[in-house]
């Protein structure tokens, strides 16, 4: 479960002053279900997805993840959150397995216990091939796969995912998109940010449009269809974040 | 403070670092080869231009010696210098190493001398600077010299004087302070310049690698997410610059006494000795107990000193590193440091920088002082406290400033 209660955040930057990144965002995801943060780049999701994993403090209101309170308690909430980003990369010099070892001992796992979870995941990831092999030597495939078992290892229930898909090829990106529905299937709470329409319409149970900072509209597809009148999800976004910016002249005005 | 969390953060960032090339250049290779190449390269190598000038037999020409026949024939049968004519750019023939010395001696030397005339000056031109020039002034010095005596003992033997008239005793310097003492005040200086020095190097490969290398290859976040309290990661990364800085130092001390034990042998054994001809043939053979030693006592405190200093330097790295975006930049902050850090080593060394309750609250000067006072085997207490409590107290604040960086969200997301 997640519940944003008015999650705001006021970044200070000495050339560009107060950036309000996310203004006001409140919204709830249930177990089993997929939150789909959808906007363009520099709208706020990330921001908004490193508060509820405690990466950052937020500047007013709160979260609550997997019954912890994200400014009270926020070891405790990245306890029981996996987070995948693009950002997240694994150490080049360390093996899969001394990877998983490595995240799996600071969740506190017990040795037996870890290598039982490392054996499951590997089976599951099809990673035994590669499990001994140092991971800079790895192809994007095998990285992802890597990196979905490391943030799966202390078995989290609540996923955070922030554009898990940016880069890959279809192939990658596919596998990624199977791997979250997985999730939701094994009754995880999943929050995934994008700004590519179609993993929203394929993957999501509820979509949020954030723009500059704020949530704008918030619904399953078919409650944004009906109250937009319009079938086409990029259409219904466009018309949610308030219009496209006019295009530039083809030609120069005489 | 989570002591599992630091410990698992430790061993993994070691692991880390001992697959990591450029670290174990910088803590390993690098403190271990320095000394030995230091001393059997370089020193090998002025050793044996020193020799090889001393070995050649100058060639001198004399000018004016008509007038000094038997200087003339004194020069000419002593197998130590080669006469050759005075060529006409007898100047230009020194400066462009052609001819290693001119004499030139006064007109009618010997006729002047007889008649007891007031002494006059026999010069010798030499290029000042150059080794080989030099080995040939003075070898001509020394001969010039041994006539002056003869002519001297001849004079008094006219006057019915023996030569122990003008040389009624005879002046000898000797040596009381142990070797240790000897050798403190040798390597005093240089010891803890080098500690220092690798103490820095060897913390900042594995800061950078673990700070800024991390935000820069991504796995910075990933981190991040774990349930681990920013604390216990800045201990554990902290833990593993620490070993950096004292393995760095370790390699350098124990290359060091190895290349002293092993270059005193060579040196005083045999070559070093003999070409020099400074010591008797005895001398050489128990050459290993006159060699200056260090103290293995002072040695021990010198560590226990430094220990403080490590742990501010590791700290000090750590949040200068985390606070760049990349390696690079890093690199470009630490670099500078390097110079900074061997400054106050200088002003050690320099002579009468003295230990006083003011220079012993000065960070690294203060050190590289007590180090010499130790290593000659004086331990001045008092300064020992004040000197490894202040430097503690520099380190605890080194070390809060770099918990305090891993705790900012603009360090940790600057991008």
């Amino acid at each position: 479960m997640i519940a944003a209660h008015g999650l705001t955040k006021v970044f200070r930057d000495r050339r560009r002053g107060e950036l309000r990144a996310v203004d006001d965002v409140s919204f709830t995801v249930a177990p089993g279900r997929i939150y789909g943060l959808l906007g363009a780049n520099g709208a706020g999701k990330t921001t908004t997805l490193r508060l509820l994993a405690t990466l950052l403090r937020p500047t007013a209101g709160t979260a609550e993840v997997a019954g912890r309170d994200i400014n009270l308690d926020p070891a405790g909430v990245r306890a029981r959150v996996g987070f995948l980003a693009t950002s997240t990369a694994l150490y080049g010099r360390l093996t899969a397995r001394e990877t998983l070892e490595y995240f799996g001992r600071l969740h506190g796992l017990a040795p037996d216990v870890l290598r039982t979870r490392i054996d499951l995941l590997a089976g599951e990831l099809e990673m035994h091939e590669f499990l001994d092999r140092r991971c800079d030597r790895f192809s994007t495939g095998m990285k992802q796969k890597t990196s979905i078992a490391r943030t799966l290892v202390h078995d989290p229930a609540v996923m955070i995912f922030d554009e898990p898909t940016l880069g890959l090829d279809v192939m990658a990106a596919r596998a990624v998109v199977r791997f979250v529905r997985a999730c939701r299937d094994r009754g995880k709470t999943v929050i995934y940010s994008t700004h590519v329409m179609s993993e929203v319409e394929k993957l999501c149970d509820v979509i949020g449009i954030i723009h500059g900072g704020r949530l704008r509209d918030e619904g399953s597809l078919a409650d944004l269809r009906a109250r937009h009148g319009e079938t086409d999800l990029e259409e219904i976004f466009v018309r949610v974040v308030g219009g496209e910016p006019a295009p530039p002249p083809l030609l120069p005005p005489r | 403070m989570n002591a599992a969390h630091v410990w698992i953060i430790y061993r993994k960032e070691l692991r880390d670092a001992l697959r990591d090339r450029r670290t174990l250049i910088s803590s390993i290779v690098v403190p271990t080869l320095l000394m030995p190449l230091l001393l059997f390269g370089v020193g090998r190598l002025m050793q044996r231009a020193v020799a090889e000038a001393r070995e050649e037999v100058p060639t001198v020409a004399v000018l004016g010696g008509e007038g000094a026949p038997a200087l003339l024939a004194r020069l000419s049968g002593d197998a130590r210098v080669r006469l050759v004519p005075v060529p006409a750019d007898w100047r230009e023939a020194i400066a462009a190493k052609r001819l290693r010395a001119v004499l030139e001696v006064p007109a009618r030397l010997e006729e002047r001398l007889r008649a007891g005339e007031a002494s006059p000056a026999v010069r010798i031109f030499h290029y000042q600077g150059e080794l080989k020039s030099e080995n040939g002034a003075r070898v001509t010095e020394r001969i010039v010299a041994e006539h002056r005596e003869r002519v001297v003992t001849e004079r008094l033997a006219a006057r019915g004087l023996g030569p122990e008239a003008v040389r009624p005793f005879e002046v000898r310097r000797e040596n009381v302070a142990p070797p240790e003492k000897v050798g403190g005040n040798l390597f005093g200086g240089l010891v803890p310049y080098f500690i220092i020095l690798l103490c820095f190097t060897g913390a900042i490969y594995p800061a950078m690698d673990i700070t800024a290398g991390e935000k820069e290859r991504g796995t910075m976040e990933t981190l991040l997410c774990s349930p681990v309290a920013r604390l216990d990661l800045v201990l554990g990364k902290f833990l593993l610059v620490l070993t950096g800085s004292l393995a760095s130092m370790f390699f350098v001390v124990a290359s060091m006494a190895g290349s002293a034990l092993l270059g005193g042998a060579l040196f005083l054994g045999s070559s070093g000795a003999a070409a020099a001809g400074a010591l008797p043939p005895g001398a050489a053979a128990a050459g290993m107990g006159s060699l200056p030693t260090i103290d293995p006592l002072g040695l021990a405190g010198v560590f226990a000193m430094v220990l403080p200093v490590a742990v501010l330097f590791s700290a000090v790295a750590l949040t200068v590193s985390l606070f760049a975006k990349s390696y690079k930049e890093a690199q470009s902050y630490l670099g500078p440091l390097i110079v900074v850090v061997l400054v106050p080593g200088m002003i050690a060394a320099l002579p009468g920088t003295e230990l006083t309750a003011r220079t012993a609250l000065i960070p690294l000067l203060n050190l590289s002082l007590v180090c010499k006072e130790m290593l000659s085997g004086s331990w001045p207490w008092g300064y020992i406290a004040l000197i490894f409590g202040s430097s503690s107290l520099y380190a605890a604040g080194a070390l809060a400033l770099a918990v305090r960086m891993f705790n900012r969200e603009d360090v940790l997301f600057r991008s």
